[in-house]
């Protein structure tokens, strides 16, 4: 009888109505993180998927036990549950609720920590592109040490290969995203940190600051331009004849303190990117470092000996 | 000295300070503060507001300042987060200038966490903990009273930052380099720092205060597993205060030195290590955060059971519980910044240890479940909030443990999803449980319940507007949008959902309208306690009258079971069949006007510091040390209340046989 009110027939209008809402707005290709383009962000996606997964059968759980409880035991009159003011403990059942989380996390927990590690390491198979990603204020500065050019606020990348991004920062703390390739990482100043991205499919996708470092920063949106590896070559080969090149007066202009559009330069300076990572980066042995005077060619370096 | 005038004036008065807004709230506080100054000279309040309230150091007292304060910070962390709502609501707007937007969110997160729930947090404490237990007062009364008068002046610098010399600007987090002086040269982060650092010390020596009175002061008879919940989550809450303030406290104190002294722990260039700042900050934070909703817990607990007039379930399973999430929580700060390049072994052992410490959290939410299982649910306001709470901080607890799998926290991190989660568990577990706490505990405090009615649409508007206004932005994080944006872009999808958190934000805007009116309506109509237990309570401070004379309990009582007082009226007795011959002498803390100077000294200090006035600053800390010294040499701090007026009092109350 107390469900009945449950069993109206709107109630599945409601739900209809919901589904659809979650479906016209939660599908759109506007939601970046649900559609990834390149291996990171799906592996990072799938995921998400699991752990929302487990996490709605806790909530299922919960809410019905909840909404049973409060409906059932309302203190109105003529309710005819069980009154047990003294019912205070039950082995089983708190065994019970210690160990389904316990389990439902154990799901998430093993695969989280998996694909932690792959993350780690960019994949084998095929030698990366590398970009040196220096954050300043409030604009970005990316240098292709293979390539020989740089550029501001706009990145393209070569499709199915790893992109190994080495991430530092002449400015306060910014992190590099672009959501639809993967996570981000932080740009901290003397550190370099790694993070490997990969597209597979050609377009262009956006990419922005998600860490607060100043009043401009929101202008640090840029685009991203994936493309076929031979029009990737063609496009740095023509940035590096037809550009400007960057020379340390130019790089000591993008220190100041404004925003500015995108740009292209021929060459750049080889200082303005720290040779070697200096402090306490736990990078973990095995992890990516770049040598001094190695530009551009990727050493495997335990962390022992990295400083 | 008339060259020295100008300077003083852009010192103090820089144009970040004049903006059109910032003008009229200057025209209204100089008018408001007028207006008050008459009517406290008119009326003849100085006397009574000196004696009464500024020297106090009687817990129920302290608890009321500390209740005012909070929700006089709620009001204006409220209005700021509406300020930064009406900003968002549409792409490409300019409500307000960037740099205005940048304080805005920076004092809004600062001021709700450390000026709003923690004084919350402590105002319960300080109201029930000692009448729970059975004691007279907390263990140092006047300690008690130092770390009332340090939070509040170390609030009153914060809040004016943004008339005098302009507001912090770095988000509540403050991370360097950007707080360094090559970024933000402005006296800003100085007053956070300074804010913070005094503040601070009074929550260390709240901590230590509320550990000690609920170790040593309990009733005879009350074990530590007869303690009501809220005791335990008061003891627990003091312990994490105790080690999680110190690191908070060298993070700030080394930030600063680095703007004021020129050393170079965090800065850009030479050498600095800006993310040691993160972690010493996070090894903080992250206990902090249970600092701010295991108080709650405690109160849930009390609330769940008195208004299903059944005991709680399972209480050595919450007490475990407890105890473990207290531990655990120090093992977890790293997930704060899995981004920052600390390695996958390092990442994934902080991700586990947070999936861990959702297993002790979700075991408490089944034991409230069944708590309420097979009881009486009387759908009071208070019990109404722990309603909310449940499904609230169960999926702000699921949106948790996504953002513990670590590699989805490389695509969660900073944004709008992360914003989602922590508004869903500090507003749907904190301020929920606060608001809550408040309910229950106003008739004790005050004498008079808080109108239900009344209190049931200001509930409302805010369990409604809650999730209209952060509902939407688990979406936007899912859209890429990401925190401290000043302003987007066309084009990015934002906007639709923008504009529906705005409207959420209003509704809650005006959930706090109607608590004022709710609070201010009661004080003046509401319905007197004249039984001193108008809940049918089961703890201690339910058998005492409302509000609670000074000495607490005429007889000290003696606890022979958990729910002391439940099962007291189970057996018919109650403690108002005092005798007469029962009553003795009782010795008590005598006020004192040291917290209130040490407070004002340390306020002194700080705006000294802030602006870099170093005679200021140094005739502060002379008054820091005068007020020390004074008190530490001052043996005439308690006296004796009589017995004749312990019992004339209860007669009075109708408390006293024969």
């Amino acid at each position: 009888m107390l469900f009945g009110r449950f069993r109206k027939p709107y109630r599945a209008l409601v739900l209809a109505a919901i589904a659809v809402g979650l479906l016209s707005t939660g599908c759109g290709q506007q939601y970046v993180v649900l559609h990834p383009v390149g291996p990171v962000g799906e592996k990072e996606l799938h995921l998400m998927e699991l752990a929302a997964l487990a996490m709605a059968i806790v909530i299922v759980i919960v809410f019905t036990l909840y909404f049973y409880a409060v409906i059932r035991f309302r203190d109105t009159p003529g309710n005819r549950a069980p009154y047990r003011p003294d019912w205070h403990t039950n082995k089983w059942l708190e065994v019970l609720w210690w160990v389904l989380p316990a389990a439902l996390l154990t799901v998430i927990a093993i695969p989280t920590v998996q694909v932690t590690f792959e993350l780690a390491h960019v994949p084998k198979a095929k030698d990366p592109v590398v970009i040196d990603v220096t954050s300043l204020t409030w604009k970005w500065l990316f240098e292709y040490p293979g390539q020989h050019i740089a550029t501001v606020n706009y990145l393209e990348i070569p499709t199915n290969v790893p992109v190994l991004f080495e991430l530092t920062a002449d400015s306060p703390m910014n992190t590099l995203w672009i959501p639809q390739l993967g996570g981000m990482e932080y740009t901290m100043p003397n550190r370099v940190l790694p993070l490997w991205l990969q597209a597979n499919k050609t377009g262009v996708y956006w990419g922005d600051s998600a860490q607060y470092s100043g009043v401009g920063f929101e202008k640090m949106f840029f685009k991203v331009k994936a493309v076929p590896m031979k029009d990737f070559d063609a496009w740095a080969s023509q940035v590096h004849t037809t550009s400007t090149p960057m020379t340390l007066a130019v790089y000591h202009k993008l220190l100041r303190h404004d925003t500015m559009g995108k740009a292209l330069y021929s060459r750049y300076p080889r200082d303005t990117f720290p040779t070697i990572a200096s402090g306490f980066t736990l990078t973990g042995s095995g992890m990516y470092m770049t040598m001094n005077g190695q530009k551009g060619r990727i050493v495997y370096m335990p962390m022992s000996r990295s400083n | 000295m008339p060259s020295f005038l100008p300077y003083l004036y852009h010192t103090l008065f820089p144009p970040t300070v004049r903006y059109p807004d910032i003008l009229l709230i200057d025209f209204g506080l100089i008018m408001a503060g007028i207006g008050l100054l008459g009517f406290m000279t008119k009326t003849r309040r100085w006397g009574w507001l000196w004696r009464e309230w500024l020297t106090t150091v009687d817990h129920k007292k302290i608890a009321v300042m500390y209740l005012i304060a909070a929700i006089v910070m709620l009001f204006r962390g409220g209005i700021d987060a509406e300020m930064l709502r009406a900003q968002l609501a549409l792409p490409t707007t300019k409500f307000m200038p960037a740099a205005q937007y940048d304080e805005v969110f920076t004092t809004h997160g600062t001021i709700m966490i450390f000026f709003m729930a923690m004084p919350f947090i402590f105002a319960l404490f300080n109201a029930v903990v000692p009448l729970m237990i059975g004691a007279r007062d907390v263990a140092f009364p006047r300690i008690n009273a130092m770390s009332y008068w340090l939070f509040a002046f170390g609030a009153i610098l914060f809040n004016i930052s943004f008339v005098i010399g302009g507001s912090p600007n770095a988000g509540w987090t403050a991370y360097p380099p950007y707080t360094g002086l090559a970024f933000n040269p402005g006296p800003g982060e100085n007053y956070y720092f300074l804010a913070l650092i005094i503040a601070g010390m009074g929550t260390t020596m709240t901590g230590v205060n509320f550990l000690v009175t609920t170790v040593r002061m309990r009733a005879p008879g009350m074990t530590l597993m007869r303690m009501p919940m809220f005791v335990w989550s008061t003891m627990i809450t003091s312990a994490l205060i105790l080690f999680a303030f110190p690191p908070l406290t060298v993070a700030l104190a080394m930030s600063l030195f680095d703007r004021l002294f020129g050393s170079s722990f965090f800065t850009l260039t030479r050498g600095g290590m800006p993310m040691m700042y993160v972690n010493l900050f996070w090894l903080f934070g992250h206990p902090e955060v249970y600092i701010l909703v295991i108080p709650l817990f405690g109160v849930f607990s009390e609330v769940v059971s008195t208004f299903s007039k059944k005991q709680l379930f399972g209480y050595p399973v919450m007490v475990v519980s407890m105890l473990a999430i207290m531990f655990l929580s120090y093992g977890t700060w790293v997930h704060h910044f899995f981004t920052m390049g600390a390695g996958p072994a390092v990442n994934a052992f902080f991700g586990l240890s947070t999936m861990l410490i959702a297993i002790p959290t979700g075991v408490k939410i089944f034991n409230w479940i069944f708590t309420m299982w097979g009881g009486r649910i009387q759908l009071t306001v208070a019990m109404l909030y722990q309603l909310a709470f449940i499904p609230t901080f169960v999926i702000g607890g699921a949106s948790g443990v996504m953002l513990a799998v670590v590699p989805a926290d490389y695509q969660f991190h900073n944004s709008y999803f992360l914003i989602a989660h922590f508004h869903n568990v500090i507003i749907g577990g904190t301020l929920f449980g606060l608001l809550s706490g408040l309910y229950y505990w106003w008739p004790k405090m005050f004498g008079m319940k808080l109108n239900e009615r009344q209190g049931k649409v200001a509930f409302w508007l805010f369990f409604i507007g809650f999730w209209i206004t952060f509902t939407p932005q688990y979406l936007l994080g899912l859209k890429g949008m990401t925190r401290r944006l000043y302003t987007y872009p066309i084009g990015m999808g934002w906007h639709e959902l923008n504009v529906i958190s705005t409207f959420g934000a209003l509704i809650m805007g005006a959930a706090f309208v109607a608590l004022v009116y709710n609070i201010v309506w009661s004080l003046l109509y509401g319905e007197k306690d004249l039984t001193g237990d108008p809940w049918n309570g089961r703890t201690l401070e339910w058998a005492l009258p409302s509000p609670v004379p000074e000495y607490n309990f005429a007889r000290i009582p003696v606890v022979h079971e958990r729910d002391a007082w439940w099962a007291m009226k189970q057996r018919g007795q109650s403690l108002a069949d005092l005798k007469p011959e029962d009553v003795r002498d009782v010795e008590m803390p005598r006020n004192t006007p040291i917290p209130f100077l040490l407070g004002a000294s340390f306020f002194v200090v700080g705006f000294g510091m802030t602006f870099k006035f170093w005679p200021i600053a140094i005739m502060g800390f002379v008054g820091v040390i005068l007020c020390i010294l004074f008190s530490g040499f001052d043996y005439e701090d308690h006296h004796h209340l009589k017995a004749d007026v312990i019992r004339s009092t209860e007669a009075s109350l109708g408390r006293l046989q024969g």
